[in-house]
C-alpha cells in the first residue's frame, strides 16, 4: 500500500489506456507519454502497460508500507527517497516504510512513476487508466489527493527484462517541438494558404493545455469554406482547427467525435513530444508518409514491448 | 464513397455529407460487416452521422490492406438489400419541474403549452446515429422541429446525469455529470453508462428510442430498481 501525503497538481493513475469502446462514446484515456510509461514499467520489471501514476509538472510524497522496486521516466523530476537523491533513470529499491518525495519537473511536463507490481485499482472496461471527465478508471475516478491509500499489485509472474540504457527514444524533445503529421481527413476543407499556414508557422502553446487537448497560438489559417463539419469520429493525434483559425491537438483524454474540420493528423509515436510540453513552448508540424510514421512507430514498440 | 487517413492507424470511409437517416442506417450497415469480417485486421469501427472511422495496427495490418477491404465490402453491402428497423429501447421519463428545469422556458419559445411539448417529445421514435461526447450520450435524430431550442447563453458547469435535453435541433440523454448547454427538460432514472453492468452502455449505435412519460412514483420506482441492479430495460423488437 502507498499512502499518499502530498499529491502534486495533478497525479492520476494511468495504463496504456482504454480502447476498444469508441463506438460507445468512450475515450481511450491512458499516459500521455506512452513510451515513459513503457520504459517505466519495463525498468520496475512490469509489463509495459501496467498501471502507473502521471505527474504533471510535479511529483509529491508517497509513503510506501511495504517495500517496493520502483522507477521515473518522461520529464526529469528530481526524486529523493527518505531525503536522500536517488538516480530514478534505473530502477531503485523503496524500503518499508520509506518515503519517496518527487519535485517539481526540470524539463518536461509528465513523469510516470512504476512500482512493481503496479498500482492495483480495480479495472473499469479493461483498463486501470483515469478519465477525469466521467470519473471512471484509476482512484474512484478522480486525481489522487492527501491520505489516499493506492494498493500495489502481485509481482508479475514473468519478469520483464529492463531496456538497455540509456534510452535514446526517451530523449526530451528541443525546441520548437517538431510534430510530424500525416495528411486528412479533411484537408480539402483549407484554403491552400491555409495549409502553408499551419505548416510555416511556429506555434505557441497555450495555458488551455491538458489531458484532452492542447490550444496552440499563432497565425489565423483560412478555411476554404468553414470550421464546421458533420460532426465525425477523432482520434488523439487529430489536429481541428476551430471558428478562429486556431489549432489545437487532440491529446489521450479527447472525446471520440467532433465537428471541427482536421486538415491533418499527429503521427503517435510523436504525441508524446507534445504532451512534454508547457504553455509557451514553441510547436511545428511537418508532413510525414505513412512509412515514415510506421518506423516510428515500429521504433517505439521495439521499446514498449519486449 | 470516400477514403481518407487520420493517422497511421486509421481510415475514414465517408458516405455521404450530409446528417440523413438513410446514410446513417449505411453507415450502421457497414460497421457491423467491418466488424463481423474483418475482424482480424481491424481493432475498432466508431460511426458518426455520415462516415466510419476504421482504426488498426499498421504494425500488422498495413494501411493499403485495410483500404482494400474496405472498399470491397462497402461495395458489398451497397448493393445489399435496405435493412429491418433496430429494435427501439423505452427511456422512462419524468418531464418538468426539479427534473426538467428548461421545459417551461422551451414551451415559451416553443409557442406552446408544456403538456404538448411533452406530448410531441414522447412521439418519435428516435434513431442514436451515434455515441459521443461523454460515454454512453447519443446524438439522436427525429426531434420534432417545433422544439428546437437555442442552447443557453452559458453553459451549466454540471448536468445530472439522467437529463434530457434539447439543444438546437438536437435532443439527447446526459449519461454522466457533465457541464453542457442544452435546456434540461426531464430526467430518466435509467443509466446510460454504468460500469457494473456487463455491458455497461445501454444504447448502441443504430438503435431506436422512446421516451415514455412516466409520473414520480414510476420514476421513483425505476430509479429503486436500477439502483440494486434489477432493473431491465423496456425494448420494442
Amino acid at each position: 500500500m502507498i499512502t499518499v501525503v502530498k499529491p502534486g497538481l495533478l497525479t492520476t493513475v494511468q495504463d496504456a489506456g482504454r480502447p476498444g469502446h469508441r463506438a460507445s462514446g468512450m475515450p481511450v484515456a491512458g499516459a500521455m507519454d506512452r513510451l515513459a510509461l513503457a520504459v517505466a514499467n519495463r525498468l520496475a520489471g512490469n509489463d509495459p502497460g501496467a498501471a502507473a501514476l502521471e505527474f504533471t509538472l510535479m511529483g509529491g510524497t508517497f509513503c510506501f508500507e511495504e517495500g517496493a522496486v520502483a522507477a521515473l521516466a518522461g520529464a526529469e523530476m528530481p526524486a529523493a527517497l527518505d531525503g536522500v537523491p536517488v538516480d530514478s533513470r534505473s530502477a531503485f529499491t523503496v524500503p518499508a516504510g520509506g518515503t519517496l518525495t518527487l519535485g517539481v519537473a526540470r524539463r518536461g511536463v509528465r513523469a510516470c512513476l512504476a512500482v512493481q507490481g503496479g498500482i492495483d485499482v480495480p479495472r473499469v472496461l479493461g483498463s486501470r487508466s483515469t478519465y477525469l471527465r466521467a470519473a471512471i478508471g484509476g482512484l474512484e475516478g478522480r486525481a489522487l489527493r492527501a491520505g489516499d491509500r493506492l494498493p500495489i499489485g502481485p509481482p508479475p509472474a514473468v519478469r520483464f527484462a529492463a531496456p538497455p540504457r540509456p534510452f535514446p527514444a526517451m530523449a526530451l524533445p528541443g525546441s520548437p517541438v517538431e510534430l510530424r503529421v500525416i495528411s486528412g481527413p479533411q484537408e480539402d476543407r483549407f484554403a491552400p494558404e491555409g495549409l502553408e499556414t499551419l505548416l510555416s508557422a511556429t506555434w505557441k502553446v497555450t495555458t488551455q493545455n491538458d489531458r484532452m487537448g492542447y490550444r496552440l497560438d499563432g497565425p489565423a489559417v483560412r478555411f476554404r469554406d468553414g470550421a464546421d463539419i458533420v460532426t465525425d469520429a477523432v482520434v488523439p493525434g487529430a489536429v481541428q482547427v476551430s471558428g478562429d483559425g486556431k489549432p489545437m491537438v487532440l491529446m489521450a483524454d479527447c472525446q471520440t467525435t467532433g465537428g471541427y474540420a482536421k486538415p491533418f493528423t499527429v503521427i503517435g509515436p510523436d504525441l508524446r513530444r507534445l504532451a512534454q510540453a508547457r504553455a509557451g513552448d514553441e510547436v511545428r508540424f511537418v508532413r510525414c508518409t505513412q512509412e515514415e510514421a510506421v518506423a516510428a512507430l515500429e521504433e517505439e514498440r521495439a521499446w514498449a514491448s519486449t | 464513397m470516400r477514403i481518407r487517413a487520420q493517422g497511421e492507424g486509421g481510415v475514414v470511409v465517408e458516405l455521404g455529407d450530409a446528417i440523413d437517416p438513410a446514410v446513417n442506417a449505411r453507415v450502421h450497415l457497414l460497421a457491423r460487416a467491418i466488424r463481423e469480417r474483418l475482424g482480424g485486421d481491424v481493432l475498432e469501427v466508431v460511426p458518426s452521422y455520415r462516415s466510419l472511422l476504421v482504426i488498426h495496427d499498421p504494425l500488422t495490418t498495413p494501411r493499403d490492406r485495410v483500404v482494400e477491404r474496405v472498399r470491397a465490402l462497402a461495395d458489398e453491402v451497397e448493393r445489399a438489400p435496405a435493412p429491418a428497423a433496430g429494435r427501439i429501447v423505452r427511456i422512462p421519463t419524468r418531464y418538468g419541474g426539479v427534473h426538467g428545469p428548461d421545459l417551461a422556458d422551451v414551451a415559451r419559445l416553443a409557442g406552446l403549452d408544456e403538456d404538448e411539448v411533452v406530448r410531441r417529445h414522447a412521439a418519435p421514435r428516435y434513431l442514436v446515429h451515434f455515441l459521443g461526447f461523454t460515454p454512453g450520450f447519443p446524438y439522436l435524430g427525429g426531434l420534432d422541429p417545433a422544439l428546437a431550442t437555442p442552447r443557453l447563453d452559458s453553459p451549466r458547469a454540471r448536468i445530472p446525469a439522467g437529463s434530457v435535453a434539447i439543444g438546437g435541433v438536437q435532443t439527447g440523454i446526459y449519461p454522466v455529470e457533465s457541464p453542457g448547454g442544452w435546456r434540461i427538460v426531464g430526467r430518466t432514472p435509467l443509466r446510460l453508462f454504468d460500469s457494473r453492468r456487463p455491458d455497461p452502455f445501454l444504447l448502441a449505435p443504430g438503435d431506436g428510442l422512446r421516451f415514455v412519460p412516466v409520473d414520480d412514483a414510476t420514476y421513483d420506482a425505476v430509479l429503486a430498481d436500477v439502483g440494486s441492479g434489477r432493473h431491465e430495460p423496456e425494448v420494442e423488437e
